[in-house]
Parts: structure tokens; C-alpha cells; sequence
């Protein structure tokens, strides 16, 4: 059963910036675009486990801080050496200023 | 019989192997090999800094066999080379192999410099995948290390064995750590944390000899540790190169496109010697990401891409939680521009005389400087000049400057 978790409050995230949000041992990283959109993917770089909060929000991408692993955050997809292992996203909705992400199965 | 010539690459590092793939990636489709005289499939070094203290060294492998089969990359391990015969444009191996070559790249790194010490005693380094296994193979909880150089390897070490509950003393022949690297007052707040861990420091300290294990200072003092760790830097691996007649000073000498004199050969990464951007002054980088970005510059120009190189140096260093990163080559003697952006993390940017961001530097705790530090290489990579009142204004956003530059 998918459930949906509250995150943050949409204030929390600067346009076109991304905080870590940290859930029953998981690590997770959402997004807010630079068009006002919100979006979640796994906290961690698939490259080292490094905190993808940490990382620089440019358009679209995230990149890892520390080896520039850049992902594209609405879709996951890797996008540049040194990984080819896609990040893990998750659905998101804004509820009374609220953030939401949905796990599947979670809990 | 007649072989194709194809991409060789001498060194199967981090760079040699991003070359390789780089090569794929740009389309070419002819062979490739590499060639690299360890027996590992490449790794990330150095393995100890990364590693769990007291267990087995990981070895994180850069690409799986998998991987190098599926890109149709030759790896030869546990392969020397003994001449590059650059009339015939042909490698000759030690196994007797003849490679014909179209380009060639030399990414043959650098090795750890050994102390300039006639001694007989056993004294390990910090490089490869079988140091790293044998410095933890000694260094159990309890035992004491002696590490020679308070540079970045030397700290990292350091922390990694305080971790694992090893009594550590660092023996720099300077009065400080780190030396031209890094901003004095960054290294001093670390030097400052490792003695909060328990490290011992013996700055200005000149070793006379070196028993056993015991070292013996020329103030009259001795230390004796269960191993002996000499962290003094490292050396470009030019032999070859040397041999093939191509200029070596501090490294093999390469133009902005990563081409030796001879332009079917080009270097990357430790070993080369390459022109600043901007200032065209010859620099030598030892760094995971310099390693990654020439690897990659130089396969797309063995491909005819003839790219000028225009890299930010840049390099990131873990030591306890606190992380230092630093874009840019700090110089010393220059005033420093200061940003407290909170929780203890401190940056300092450097300008010429042009007003050009020049260099910035980060230490705190985790990735807390991270985003900053990554703009800033932006800024510099792109001749910004900031005004250096905004970078100081720990409330302003430094990403609007991105917009404006």
C-alpha cells in the first residue's frame, strides 16, 4: 500500500534548491524547481552515499557535492561519469503547505 | 601479423580508465587498450583514507569486468611497459606484446616519494591497494603509527587510524600542516582537531635517522612506532615517457590540449605538467578529480576534439566530520576575503589584481560548504570578479552571482 508522508513545509525549500528529509532510516532529497515545482528522490549519490542535500541545484540537476555526479531530480536519471546508476523518485504532493512524498509500501 | 591501430593508454588508474570509457562515450569504436602494472582491476586510492580502520581494505573497483567487457575495453593487468617506440608508434611490453598505437595516453600517475634517507628500516607508504592493506594489517587498536608529513595523506591517514583506536604522532620537517595547499588558518583549525583527537604533532622537526622503528630527531628526540608511515607526497611516474624522448620537468610537459610534443601522444592527470587556465603557468595537480577531467579532456582530443583543458583545480579532503574543499590554487601571501555562513564553517576567497576570483577554500562540519564552494569554482572557472562584500554577507545568495556574472 502506498501511504503519503509529510515532509517539510513548502517554505522550508528555497526555489531551485533541495533539503534532506530523513524517514524511518531512509534518506531522502526533495527538490523545489526553479518553476515552483516539488520533487523527491533518494538522499544519498548512488556513487558514494553522499548526502545529495549538500549538492548544487542547477535547472533541473542535482549534483552530487563531492565527485559532481549529476542527476536529473524529477526523473532520477544519471547523467554524467563517475555513475550510471539512476536515483530512485518518488511522488509528491502539496497539502495545506505542506510537502508529501509517497512510499510504496513504507511502514 | 598486421594489427589495427588503435587508442592505447599506459596507467589504469582513475584516469586512464575514465579515458577509456570517454573514448566509447565519444563514439570511437576501434580498439582500446589499457595497460596497468597492478594486478586490481582499477580502484579509487588511496584505498586506507576511505576505508573502515581495524577491517579489510575495501577495494571499490572504478568499473566491474563487466563493465570494461561490455565497453569492449582491453584491460592488460599486471603489465609492464618497457618502451614506447614513438617512430614505429608501437608499445613494447615486458611479456614480449607489441601494441600499435594510433594515439597514445599516458596516465601512468604517480608513485609515493620515498624519504631522502639512507635507512634500511622498513618505512611503508600510502599509494596502492597492497600499502593501504598492509598499513592495517600493523596498525591494530592500540598500536602506535608514525606518520612522516602533516600533508593531506598524512591527516587523512591520521584520522582514519585515530578512528580505529591507533596512537598516531605526525613528523613534519615545516612549521605547519598542509603546506601551500591550503589557507594557514584552515590547516591550523585542523591540525587543532586532530591534537582534540589525540594526535601528536612534532612541527620543525628534521629526522636524522631511521633504526628499525624507531626515528631519531636532530633535537635528540626518538620515536619509536610500530609502523612507520612516510606521507611526503608523491612523484610523476615519467619514466617511459623519458625514455621516449618527450619533455619531463615536474611531470610530462603538455600544451592546453593535454598533447605532448608529439602529437600522437598525449598525458593526463598526476603525471602531466600542464598550463594553468588563464595564467598558462605550469602546474602538476595530484587530485581524484584533475584525474577524472584530463582522462576525460584528453580522449575527447585523441579524437581530434583539439580542446583547450580550462578545469578549476579543485579537491575535497575528509578528515573526522569536517570536510575541506578547495577550488582554485590558494596563493600564499594574499589576502583572504572571509564568509561565516554558520555552523562553524568558514570560507575564504582570494582575488588578483584584476579582481578576479581566484581561489576559495571551505572547512566544516560534513558538506556544509559544499554548495558554495561548488559556485565559486564556477565563478572562477568563468574570470567572475564578485564583489568581494557580497561573498563576505553570510546572508546573501551566493547562486544570484551565477545569474549576474
Amino acid at each position: 500500500m502506498p501511504s503519503w508522508i509529510d515532509a517539510c513545509a513548502t517554505d522550508d525549500i528555497e526555489e531551485e534548491d533541495v533539503i534532506r528529509f530523513d524517514h524511518d532510516g531512509a534518506v531522502f532529497a526533495i527538490y523545489r524547481s526553479p518553476d515552483d515545482r516539488f520533487y523527491c528522490t533518494d538522499g544519498l549519490c548512488t556513487h558514494e552515499k553522499v548526502s545529495l542535500a549538500d549538492g548544487l541545484v542547477m535547472d533541473e540537476i542535482i549534483e552530487c557535492p563531492k565527485h559532481n555526479a549529476r542527476f536529473d531530480y524529477r526523473t532520477g536519471e544519471a547523467k554524467a561519469a563517475p555513475v550510471c546508476v539512476n536515483l530512485r523518485t518518488y511522488a509528491t504532493k502539496i497539502e495545506n503547505g505542506r510537502v508529501l512524498i509517497e512510499l510504496m509500501g513504507a511502514q | 601479423m598486421t594489427q589495427h591501430r588503435g587508442m592505447v593508454i599506459v596507467g589504469a588508474g582513475e584516469c586512464g580508465a575514465r579515458a577509456a570509457f570517454a573514448l566509447r562515450e565519444n563514439g570511437y569504436s576501434g580498439p582500446i587498450d589499457v595497460l596497468g602494472e597492478e594486478e586490481h582491476r582499477p580502484y579509487e586510492r588511496p584505498p586506507l583514507s576511505k576505508g573502515r580502520p581495524g577491517g579489510a581494505v575495501p577495494l571499490k573497483e572504478i568499473a566491474t569486468q563487466a563493465q570494461w567487457d561490455s565497453a569492449e575495453i582491453s584491460l592488460s593487468l599486471g603489465t609492464k611497459v618497457t618502451e614506447v617506440d614513438r617512430a614505429d608508434r608501437v608499445v613494447r611490453l615486458a611479456d614480449g606484446r607489441i601494441m600499435h598505437y594510433d594515439k597514445l595516453l599516458f596516465a601512468t600517475g604517480a608513485r609515493a616519494r620515498r624519504l631522502p634517507l639512507a635507512t634500511t628500516a622498513p618505512v611503508a607508504t600510502l599509494r596502492t591497494m597492497s600499502d593501504a592493506q598492509h598499513i592495517s594489517s600493523i596498525a591494530v587498536p592500540g598500536s602506535h603509527v608514525a606518520i612522516i608529513g602533516a600533508g593531506l595523506i598524512g591527516l587523512e591517514l591520521a584520522a582514519r587510524l585515530r578512528a580505529g583506536d591507533v596512537d598516531v604522532t605526525i613528523i613534519e620537517v615545516s612549521s605547519a600542516a598542509l603546506g601551500r595547499a591550503v589557507p594557514p588558518e584552515l590547516a591550523a583549525r585542523l591540525v587543532q582537531r586532530h591534537r582534540n583527537e589525540g594526535v601528536r604533532f612534532e612541527f620543525d622537526a628534521e629526522i636524522t635517522a631511521i633504526t628499525d622503528r624507531t626515528i631519531a630527531l636532530l633535537d635528540g628526540s626518538q620515536f619509536t612506532a610500530d609502523l612507520i608511515v612516510a606521507a611526503i607526497g608523491a612523484e610523476p611516474e615519467t619514466g617511459l615517457a623519458e625514455q621516449a624522448g618527450l619533455e619531463v620537468r615536474n611531470g610530462i610537459t603538455v600544451n592546453v590540449t593535454l598533447a605532448t610534443s608529439d602529437q600522437n601522444i598525449f598525458a593526463a592527470g598526476d603525471c602531466c605538467n600542464f598550463p594553468s587556465p588563464r595564467t598558462g603557468a605550469p602546474v602538476r595537480l595530484e587530485s581524484w578529480r584533475n584525474a577524472l577531467d584530463q582522462g576525460e579532456h584528453a580522449a575527447a582530443n585523441m579524437l581530434g576534439a583539439s580542446r583547450e583543458y580550462q578545469k578549476t583545480p579543485w579537491f575535497w579532503s575528509e578528515q573526522y566530520d569536517l570536510t575541506l574543499q578547495v577550488a582554485g590554487l590558494p596563493q600564499p601571501g594574499r589576502p583572504f576575503v572571509r564568509r561565516e555562513p554558520g555552523s562553524g564553517a568558514t570560507l575564504l576567497f582570494q582575488f588578483d589584481d584584476d579582481g578576479r576570483l581566484v581561489s576559495a577554500s571551505g572547512l566544516g562540519p560534513s558538506g556544509s560548504v559544499a554548495k558554495e564552494i561548488r559556485i565559486a569554482e564556477m565563478l572562477i572557472e568563468r574570470g567572475a570578479r564578485p564583489d568581494p562584500r557580497l561573498l563576505a554577507d553570510a546572508q546573501s545568495n551566493l547562486k544570484k552571482l551565477l545569474r549576474t556574472g
